[in-house]
Formats: structure tokens, C-alpha cells, sequence
């Protein structure tokens, strides 16, 4: 692509403008990668640490003159390379944009700039008694971040997906321009929904620079069911009795042992109960105790006739922390316990869960490829990760190819999309394409170049 | 074999009010639960169960609500339960908590192990399982961080002092407060719940005890006085070394041994 060089001027000029500028050797490392380095290692020829909205638009403004390609990031803890500046140009890192402006407890609402962290938000609405539903794994990702991938996460089943939660916005275009969304209301019929837009555009659109969050009242109780069963399609089996007994879980999560015993390795740690094969980790919040007393009996008995070996009740801080701890570790457990690692983030219909995982089990077997596997058993989310482990480089990218191709194209089938939550980055563009068709990503890049007619903002990445 | 686990109910929440008058926490009106050290002794207790087989007492002193930790214990797999419960019993401090609960113990006798957490999260002072056997005079050692083995007439525990870890051998019978992390708490189950609903707790009141003096339980039975109780500061201790002096790695090496890390 015809983009230009950063020269000694425009580094002078961005140096002039933004807080911190770095160039070459002064360049950390992880800036040129995301947490999949499979993905490939690109060094930014500049990154810029910028503060505020008028920063952010005299950068772009610039680059756009200039045609210098301008890659967005937060805390680079995306897994589809989406953060990664495929073509050197500037690396704009939002991370420095940190502050919370305001907690707005009679509009149930929060604004603050995206560099937030997810447990900074969490953390400081509870201190303000309320609740941001979204809850991610990844707890040191930016709220930039999660608004730009539409983050999902453990609690989608009862309370949506970020997206659910984006009320208003402050966002920088290419061109420099500032333009200002919704609010602190809660019904907005309009117009277009550009904020729905921009959600989700994983940077390529436009740069966010303020967010207004919906909120709700913090949860008097939360506490969770740890549900042993014998095999994972026994646990699939309960998940729908589950769902329809008006119980309303926060979360429905699925492990298996193999996963959970990664986690205790890497966090030198002992799981509650490591007895059976397969386990659901279920999730209530309400008022009181003595409602959820309630919940909890209806559900145990639910799961018990479903086969479960037991139902185990975690309701106090120290008890979740003992099993939420392991459960947000799975992801950097099964990293650590191999030499390379690749990621698949279906999401399918619900009902075909239980096929889909045990078309995993089969390609594991028929690929000699060992694959773990976590997700949101609520709301059909799947994560596999497929490990190198001692495999040659040729064999490694040979039965990674035939697996990922088998896994999306099996989605797909199923009724499945290519990405739940993770995104689309440059890594699965071309499923993207593959599982959407010709005229919709026609539309796609049509909606980019309206926003983005010289093609500065994140090029290479979703289509 | 049989063990007794001390319990007890502490607030569900750090956010705890102090009557300015006595210093004793006001527990009314707040979420409890069954102190976090002391399901590491239940579950050391279980473990044993398991093991070598025992019969297994959780005991505790509260007002009458703190039935619902003996019903969590009987969720967790303990056999037996036993609340001392007396409105004479309140206001307790160390001296006359630990007093009442070997009380408590003599009673219902013929414990070869007598098994505590550490600490409670409320009174923090992890002096009640140390003062319980010195009140039953029988050996005991604190701070365990591994049962070694059970023998027939003795246990052998390695215990964690401040800068050496001690192998200990003692006869029965005898008392230990176990550190945490010793072993993970299971979980309580459901199962065990339905089974329990009905499970009986023993009330013991003080008039069920050896020693009927009253003075001797209680606020009146208590000489600690609370001058002033407070949040102690964030500790924020740190070394730094400059590394082109001396050997980093090395320095690093020793401290993580000191603190057992390694």
C-alpha cells in the first residue's frame, strides 16, 4: 500500500504535539505484537502517547495529510492482531488517556476516557454502588478496547455484551474531524446508529476519546454453582433446563479438568475440586441471600437430574476467588503449558454446542493436534486453542490450517459467526470474508472508505 | 479417632461498625460467615477423615444465628455440631472466648485432635487456639503448615516459624491452629446439604459447663480492654539493590529462600 514514511519532520511534528513520542530502539517491543505473536511481529515507526480529544484529532489530521498509517491501541491484550500496526506508520497509544470524569449515579452512567481498565471500572463502579455488567476475562484490556472489539464476556447471557452499554461517545475521524454520539440517555431513535458503528470497528473507523457507559445498581448478592459432571455432553445437556427455569444466570461457563489443572499449574494453585471431567461454573446475582437460596435449590436439582455428581456452592469472596481465580487464568494457562498456540472464537447457536465439541474432540484425534477448549456454555461462545507443542513448524501450520478451516467451516454450518467476541484483527479477515460473502463486505468497505477514503486508520484489519 | 474443629462466625464484610464504648463489633444487621482461616482446619479435619478416619465436631461460640456456619460445616462433610450459646457468653474477649470453648471441649470430651484456623478476620489475634489448650493442658503448636503423618498415639506436623520450619511430634491428645493454604476448602455441596436439612446441633449453655462462675465468661470474664481499635497503615515495604555493585541474582536468590518462597 502506498503509504508514507514517518520522516525527522513528522516526527518532529507529532513530537510537538502529543505528551511522549518514541522512535527505533526506544520502542518496547510489545508495541510491534499483541498477545498472539503467531500472528506476526510488526514495529510501529513511531509510537505516540496522546491525552486528550485535541491530541488525537492534530495526530490524525496530520497523518491523513501526510498519508501515514495510524494504528490505535489500548493495553495490546487483543488476540486477533487488531492493535498491531501492519504497516509500521504510527502506533497511537491510548493507554495514557486513563481518567474516569464522571460517575453519574442519577443517570446510572460513567464517563471516561478509553484507556481505562476493565478492572479499574469494575472496581470503581462498585465503589460507587454500581455495577458495569460486561466482565471480560481479560481484566487489564482498555474500555477502548472492549468497545472496539464489542467485548462479551462471562455475564452476555443475563446482562448483553458491551455494545448494551455504549450510551454515548466522543470519536476523532481520520480526517481529524470530532464528532460527538448519544448521551446520557437511554432511548435514542436517532438516526443512523453510529455508535453501533463504531462499536465493534476495531479502530479502523474512527478513534474514540470518551465514552459514556451504562450502568446499573450494584447486586445486593452474587455467588456461584460449581457443577461436576461426568462428561461434557452430560454438562451440555443440563445447560437449556438451566436457562429455562427462570433463574436467570449471570453466567454459564464450561471447563474441563485438563484446563483447569493448566491453571493450577501456572498460578501454583488448588482448584475447590478437580473430581470429575467436566464441569459448569453457573453465576446468580439478586437482592438477598434468601432469593438466591432459592435459585441455588431449583438449580441444583435441575443439574442433579441431569446427571450432575454433586453441586457445589461458592458464597463467599475467598471461595470465588478460589475458582474465579483459576477460571481467568485459562487463557495464559494453556499459553504457558505449550510452544505456540492458536485461537478459535466460534460462537454457534446453543443447541449445537455439544456437536461442536465433539467435532473438537474428533479433529484432536484425527489431526494429532492437541486442542483445550473453555467458553460460554450460556451463550454458545467456544474457545479453542489449538498447541503446538513439540510439532515442527511445517507440521504445526499444516494441522493448524486443516483444524481452523474445519472449525469455521463446521461453525458456519452450524449457524455459527467466525468471531463471539475476540474480534476480527488481520488474523481472521479472510474467514471473515470467507463466512460473510462478497456483498456484505462489499458494504463493509464501503461504510470504511466513507469514514476513511485514504485508508489511514488501522489498515489491513476486519475487511 | 476424633477431631474437633473450633469455629466461628465472623462478619461477611470488612465494613464493620465498633461500639465506642465497649470496642466489641457490632454484628447486628450484617452479612456473616464462617471465618476464612477456619476452613482451612475443617478441611485439614476432613482431609484426616479421609485418611485415617475420625468422627469430626465442629464446635462454636455466637449468638444463636451462628447455626448456619455449623449447617455449612455440616455442607463441607463434618459429622457433628455443637454451638455454646448464651447471652452470659457475650462480649467475649481471648481469655474467656478460649475459657468457654475448652468449657465447651471438656464437656463433650474424649478428643484425641483438636484442630483451629489461624486467626479470625475480625478479632485477628490468633491467640484463642494456643489459650484453648492451655486452659485443657495439653500440648499444641501453632502456625502448621503440613501434617506429616498421624500415628497411632501422636501427629507429626511441620510447623512454620519465622525463619525455619520445625518438624513436631505430639501425642494426643492435643491441638493444632493450622495455617492457610495448608489445603484447599472444598466447597460446600448441595448434596450434603439436602442430606444435613434436618442434621441436629447440640446447644451447650453455660450452665452446661464444669465451671458455673459467671464472672468468668463473657464481657465480666474478659480483662482486655480496647483502648482504640483502627485500620493499620498499608505496608509498603520494599528493598531496592543497585545492581552494578552487587550480584542481583544472588541477593534475590537468598531473599526468596528467607521467605520461603523457594
Amino acid at each position: 500500500m502506498p503509504y508514507n514514511k514517518v520522516a525527522e519532520q513528522d516526527i518532529d511534528y507529532l513530537r510537538s504535539i502529543a505528551d511522549r513520542a518514541f522512535i527505533g530502539a526506544d520502542i518496547h517491543e510489545d508495541f510491534s505484537h499483541d498477545e498472539m505473536t503467531i500472528y506476526g511481529v510488526h514495529m510501529p515507526e513511531i509510537v505516540v502517547e496522546v491525552k486528550s480529544t485535541e491530541q488525537v484529532s492534530a495526530v490524525l489530521k496530520y497523518a491523513n495529510e501526510r498519508g501515514i498509517p495510524v494504528t490505535p491501541r489500548g493495553s495490546g491484550t487483543g488476540l486477533c492482531g487488531g492493535a498491531v500496526a501492519l504497516y509500521g506508520g504510527i502506533l497511537l497509544s491510548l493507554a495514557q488517556m486513563d481518567n474516569i470524569i464522571e460517575f453519574d449515579n442519577d443517570n446510572f452512567c460513567v464517563t471516561l476516557q478509553p484507556g481505562v481498565l476493565l478492572m479499574t471500572l469494575a472496581e470503581q463502579s462498585i465503589a460507587h454502588d454500581m455495577m458495569y455488567p460486561p466482565e471480560p476475562g481479560e481484566k487489564s484490556a482498555t474500555i477502548g478496547g472492549n468497545v472496539m472489539t464489542n467485548a462479551g464476556g462471562m455475564r452476555a447471557i443475563k446482562y448483553g455484551v458491551t455494545r448494551d452499554y455504549v450510551l454515548g461517545l466522543t470519536a476523532v475521524l481520520p480526517n481529524g474531524n470530532v464528532i460527538t454520539l448519544g448521551g446520557k440517555v437511554v432511548k435514542n431513535s436517532s438516526g443512523y446508529s453510529l455508535i453501533d458503528l463504531l462499536v465493534g470497528s476495531e479502530g479502523t473507523l474512527a478513534v474514540v476519546t470518551e465514552l459514556t457507559l451504562k450502568l446499573i445498581p450494584l447486586p445486593g448478592v452474587s455467588l456461584s454453582l460449581l457443577v461436576p459432571f461426568d462428561s461434557l455432553s452430560k454438562s451440555f445437556n443440563a445447560v437449556p433446563k438451566i436457562l429455562q427455569s427462570r433463574t436467570n444466570p449471570t453466567a454459564v461457563e464450561f471447563m474441563q479438568r485438563e484446563v483447569i489443572e493448566a491453571a493450577e499449574q501456572y498460578l501454583g494453585l488448588h482448584f475447590p475440586d478437580k473430581s470429575a471431567p467436566a464441569y459448569l461454573l453457573l453465576t446468580f446475582d439478586g437482592n438477598t441471600r434468601t432469593e438466591l437460596d432459592t435459585t441455588i435449590d431449583k438449580v441444583a436439582e435441575i443439574c442433579l437430574s441431569c446427571g450432575a455428581n454433586d453441586v457445589f456452592i461458592s458464597d463467599t469472596q475467598e471461595r470465588q476467588e478460589s475458582i474465579w481465580k483459576a477460571r481467568g487464568a485459562f487463557l495464559e494457562a494453556i499459553k504457558t503449558s505449550t510452544t505456540d498456540m492458536d485461537e478459535c472464537d466460534v460462537v454457534v447457536p446453543r443447541t449445537k454446542l455439544a456437536s461442536f465439541m465433539e467435532l473438537v474432540d474428533t479433529l484432536e484425534t484425527s489431526h494429532g493436534l492437541r486442542l483445550r477448549s473453555f467458553g460460554h456454555a450460556g451463550d454458545g461462545n467456544l474457545h479453542i486453542y489449538l498447541c503446538k507443542d513439540g510439532l515442527s513448524e511445517s507440521e504445526w501450520e499444516k494441522r493448524c490450517a486443516a483444524v481452523m478451516d474445519s472449525l469455521y467451516i463446521s461453525s458456519a454450518q452450524m449457524g455459527g459467526q467466525i468471531s463471539g467476541e475476540h474480534g476480527v484483527g488481520h488474523a481472521k479477515s479472510h474467514y471473515l470474508a470467507e463466512s460473510l460473502g462478497d456483498d456484505a463486505i462489499a458494504l463493509m468497505r464501503g461504510i470504511k472508505h466513507t469514514f476513511d477514503p485514504k485508508n489511514i486508520l488501522n489498515p489491513g484489519k476486519v475487511c | 479417632m476424633k477431631i474437633a474443629v473450633c469455629i466461628k462466625q465472623v462478619p461477611g464484610t470488612m465494613q464493620v461498625d465498633i461500639d465506642p464504648d465497649t470496642g466489641v463489633l457490632q454484628r447486628a444487621g450484617i452479612s456473616a460467615k464462617m471465618n476464612p482461616y477456619d476452613l482451612y482446619a475443617l478441611e485439614t479435619a476432613l482431609r484426616l477423615k479421609q485418611q485415617v478416619g475420625a468422627h469430626v465436631t465442629a464446635i462454636t461460640m455466637g449468638p444463636p444465628q451462628a447455626q448456619a456456619i455449623i449447617k455449612e460445616a455440616y455442607m463441607m462433610g463434618a459429622d457433628e455440631g455443637v454451638i455454646l450459646s448464651d447471652t452470659r457468653f457475650a462480649g467475649a474477649d481471648v481469655l474467656a472466648t478460649s475459657y468457654t470453648l475448652a468449657g465447651g471441649l471438656s464437656k463433650l470430651g474424649g478428643f484425641d485432635l483438636i484442630i483451629c484456623g489461624k486467626q479470625t478476620t475480625d478479632g485477628d489475634t490468633a491467640q484463642v487456639g494456643p489459650a484453648i489448650a492451655e486452659h485443657l493442658n495439653i500440648p499444641h503448636v501453632a502456625w502448621v503448615k503440613t501434617i506429616e503423618h498421624m500415628e497411632e498415639k501422636s501427629i507429626v506436623v511441620e510447623q512454620n516459624m519465622e525463619d525455619s520450619l520445625e518438624v513436631v511430634r505430639m501425642s494426643y491428645p492435643c491441638l493444632i491452629s493450622v495455617e492457610k493454604d495448608i489445603y484447599t476448602p472444598r466447597l460446600p455441596s448441595y448434596l450434603n446439604k439436602k442430606k444435613t436439612r434436618n442434621k441436629q446441633i447440640s446447644v451447650l449453655t453455660l450452665d452446661d459447663l464444669s465451671d458455673q462462675s459467671e464472672e468468668n465468661y463473657g464481657l465480666s470474664g474478659s480483662p482486655t480492654q480496647v483502648e482504640r481499635v483502627f485500620s493499620p497503615q498499608p505496608r509498603d515495604d520494599h528493598t531496592t539493590w543497585d545492581c552494578e555493585q552487587v550480584d542481583g541474582a544472588e541477593l534475590l536468590y537468598d531473599l526468596l529462600a528467607t521467605e520461603k518462597f523457594i
